[in-house]
């Protein structure tokens, strides 16, 4: 593909490297784009991504897997579109995605992002696992399948296989059936998503993937959806009503903020937890959704809640987006942004690192255990917080 | 190379050093209008330690070294002409220390302009900094090392005037203190000792600074800036002279320019105020604009536009991105005062003869005694003619500046042959002793500042 070719060769130039989109909002930190904070390279920041991309699509350098590796390597945290100051700032992501879908479509990619993807074709998942297995979480937690209940809950990917976030997931179930809620999950038959695939540039397979997705939950007559993760939030919010789908979604702060504000979730246990909260970027920069997950956590007695000094639009990404939380491109060093974001969190005395996403919770706590924090820091899902506060163990 | 490759691995760490094509080609690149040059070898380190291994490497091998700040001078002076290893310094990063009593901050060379604000806001809100013109990611030591100016210049001077102490790594890998600390005494003083000035605004050529003592600053519960405006540019040095006598404000800034529309041929002021108390702030205001200007103001020549609280952050402006393709370049003239007028009419010829709308700047150091005033060029990078136009513009307001009395501040390699023809020839020997002492394998930076026999 040449330059005159590219859906953005008319913009992509535009990119001054200036570096305002290293920071957060207040500036305190250079180390803002998950990337770069972990390879301190110009070629990882997000303006040298665009110069990148530019320069190959005008073959003045050649593709390479190091090239494959800086652009796949973006975890499409947003944090440079809040803070880049030119008009061009809402087109960032697409010209990074578009030049993902351009690798994609020479069949250059990185072997992790190629193994990944195969993966979801063949298994509809990343991790290898059957399909068959989906819907052992359920199980174990007695979540009932979906059946026409007001609400069909999806769990996604990573709350459904990787035992970690399954925890969060069946308490989550546990919590919203104490309340009363009308919901279901399709277990075994849930589908991928999709939004890892949409951003790592494999468009067809997003395509694909997102209409059958709407073909089944028509037919099973779904209307109202819950998720667990932020990355499906993300899509079904998103993407899906371009292509048809047109469900009423919720993350599942926002209906626990709900259920509190009706009292029909009433927190009693005191928890004496000193907490600071993360924001996932794909609930926080993505859909300006800060302030739900944070009235749930103080509503819960005994939850002193403290916050990061990066934090909502400034929040640091895990480095899980994007794909990166199955192909693992920034880890493997203390600057990576799980590691060092941790830290942030124990700087403010807090006891507990509470996220409300599966991705950040297994990142997080990978992150604790390598920086040799578990004995001063716990991550835990807001769910998992929420559920103990009711008596769910 | 592969040996000289393993040995900069061994110091840096094998995540901090490329010789790949893609670190190569972003390393090449200024972001203003100078060709690239490609590097062999970018590093990252993050110790003063490595740099003097680096050094030492480098001299040995008789290999150039290119330090990197921010990278944000636009002027080509981090390109490396000459290949050899460019040095990322924005990994040395830390906050050493702030010093409340003595005022002043202890920095590593990497820290940026941004990191520093935040710091001092978040931590010590009654202090503050010169903070220049620049995006966030600028440095503290680059922007110091080239003479820069911010926005408390009018008080106190350049930017590289409230230096208190520096550590270098000489081309030779020895490391050298200037200031109060190479007695041990602390950060808190560059003088009487020997001077730092061989460092500064010698464009990286004779040592790499690793750390910086730079003064701190009261900083007032009230900042803000006041708007005035003149449409006859030959009362713009007078203005400056006013102003500057009442002693009453942190920062004069002149500017004119064709966008927005109403703004072209006018001259706004602004003028940064701080107060700690309404009172104070009011008493100023009268002292400037009803005493000072007041004249002026009823004689209908300007006019008071208001106070708005608040001082904004440097932000990319619209004139930069007039051409809206990723490019500008401005020359800094360091100028007389009194060349307000002149400046801008003649940079407003060399705008229109280029075809850029023109934006012209000029901020006040210390009591008038000079300004820096800058000629704006956008380009658009996807367009060579543009670029040319650019290019061919700011080399006839480099001839400019020298024409008009002043000199150029962070001269790329034109403008500094321009100044380097024009310099007393005693003066140029001595420059060209000085680089032979501390730098006998010319390895640092090559391309800048290199006299000629």
């Amino acid at each position: 593909m040449s330059l005159a070719d590219f859906e953005y060769g008319d913009i992509i130039h535009r990119c001054f490297r200036c570096g305002y989109c290293k920071f957060p909002v207040n500036w305190m930190d250079v180390n803002n784009c998950p990337a770069y904070a972990r390879y301190r390279m110009e070629s990882y920041s997000c303006g040298g991504r665009l110069w990148l991309t530019r320069a190959w699509l005008m073959n003045e350098i050649q593709w390479t897997d190091h090239l494959a590796h800086i652009l796949y390597s973006c975890t499409a945290c947003k944090n440079c579109e809040v803070k880049c100051p030119l008009g061009i700032n809402v087109d960032i992501l697409n010209m990074i995605r578009a030049a993902k879908k351009e690798m994609v479509e020479q069949g250059k990619i990185p072997t992790a992002a190629r193994d990944f993807l195969e993966s979801i074709q063949l298994h509809g998942n990343p991790y290898r696992i059957p399909k068959s297995k989906r819907g052992v979480w359920m199980d174990e937690a007695g979540i009932e399948r979906y059946q026409g209940q007001e609400y069909l809950y999806h769990v996604g990917c990573v709350g459904a296989y990787d035992t970690r976030a399954r925890e969060a997931a069946k308490k989550l179930g546990r919590l919203l059936q104490k309340c009363g809620v009308s919901f279901g999950a399709l277990g075994e038959a849930e589908p991928c998503d999709g939004n890892e695939v949409n951003h790592m540039g494999e468009e067809g397979l997003f395509e694909m993937m997102v209409e059958d997705n709407i073909s089944l939950l028509n037919s099973l007559g779904v209307k109202k959806v819950i998720t667990l993760s932020p990355h499906s939030y993300n899509a079904i919010k998103n993407d899906y009503p371009r292509y048809g789908g047109k469900f009423r979604i919720l993350h599942y702060t926002q209906l626990l903020e709900k259920l509190i504000e009706a009292n029909r979730l009433n927190p009693t246990v005191e928890m004496r937890i000193k907490v600071t909260y993360h924001d996932p970027c794909f609930l926080g920069r993505w859909n300006a959704e800060y302030d739900a997950p944070r009235s749930v956590l103080k509503s819960i007695p005994g939850v002193s809640l403290v916050e990061m000094e990066r934090n909502r639009e400034s929040s640091l990404c895990c480095g899980g987006g994007g794909g990166n939380f199955s192909m693992d491109l920034l880890g493997g060093s203390p600057d990576s942004p799980a590691r060092r974001r941790v830290h942030e969190a124990l700087a403010t005395g807090a006891n507990i690192l509470a996220v409300a996403c599966p991705k950040c919770l297994i990142i997080l706590e990978d992150a604790v255990k390598v920086e040799g924090l578990d004995d001063k820091l716990i991550v835990k899902d807001i769910a998992e917080i929420a559920a103990e506060s009711c008596g769910i163990m | 190379m592969n040996n000289l490759f393993q040995a900069l691995m061994d110091i840096v760490g094998e995540d901090h050093i490329s010789n790949r094509q893609e670190e190569l080609f972003i390393y090449s690149w200024d972001l203003g209008t100078t060709e690239p040059h490609k590097p062999d070898f970018v590093v990252s380190p993050r110790t003063t330690k490595e740099i003097q291994k680096i050094m030492e490497l480098a001299n040995r091998e008789k290999i150039p070294v290119v330090p990197l700040g921010g990278g944000l001078s636009l002027a080509g002076l981090a390109v490396p002409f000459k290949g050899g290893i460019l040095v990322d310094l924005k990994r040395m990063d830390t906050i050493i220390e702030v010093n409340e009593q003595a005022r002043y901050a202890l920095l590593e060379c990497g820290v940026s302009q941004g990191q520093l604000t935040s710091y001092l806001e978040r931590n010590h809100p009654h202090l503050t900094h010169s903070e220049p013109g620049a995006p966030p990611t600028a440095t503290i030591a680059g922007n110091a090392a080239i003479h820069g100016q911010g926005d408390l210049s009018q008080p106190y001077g350049f930017n590289s005037d409230m230096i208190n102490g520096l550590e270098i790594v000489l081309p030779t890998g020895e490391v050298c203190c200037f200031g109060s600390c190479s007695i041990g005494a602390g950060w808190f003083t560059q003088h009487p000792l020997p001077d730092v000035g061989l460092f500064l605004g010698w464009t990286g050529t004779t040592g790499i600074i690793t750390k910086i003592s730079l003064r701190l600053f009261p900083c007032k519960k009230i900042r803000g800036t006041a708007l005035f405006v003149v449409d006859d540019e030959d009362q713009v040095p007078e203005i400056y002279y006013k102003i500057t006598h009442t002693q009453m404000c942190e920062d004069i800034v002149a500017f004119s320019q064709t966008i927005p529309p109403y703004a072209g041929g006018l001259h706004h002021f602004t003028v940064n105020l701080a107060a700690d108390s309404e009172k104070e702030l009011e008493l100023k205001q009268e002292i400037i604009f009803d005493d000072a200007l007041g004249k002026i103001i009823q004689q209908g020549y300007g006019g008071y536009l208001g106070f708005t609280p608040g001082l904004q952050h440097p932000q990319i402006s619209k004139t930069s991105d007039w051409r809206k393709g990723g490019g500008f370049e401005y020359v800094g003239g360091i100028m007389p005062v009194s060349q307000y007028p002149e400046c801008y009419r003649r940079g407003k010829e060399i705008s229109e003869r280029h075809n850029i709308p023109y934006t012209v700047l000029g901020r006040c150091i210390g009591a008038a005694h000079a300004m820096m005033f800058s000629w704006t060029y956008a380009f658009n990078r996807s367009d060579p003619e543009t670029i040319h136009h650019a290019r061919e513009a700011m080399r006839e307001t480099d001839e400019l500046a020298l024409e008009l009395g002043g000199t150029i501040w962070k001269p790329g390699i034109y403008g500094q042959k321009l100044v380097m023809d024009r310099m007393d020839p005693n003066t140029l020997e001595l420059m060209k002793k000085i680089k032979q002492l501390l730098d006998p394998n010319g390895i640092m930076n090559p391309g800048n500042w290199e006299v000629k026999s």
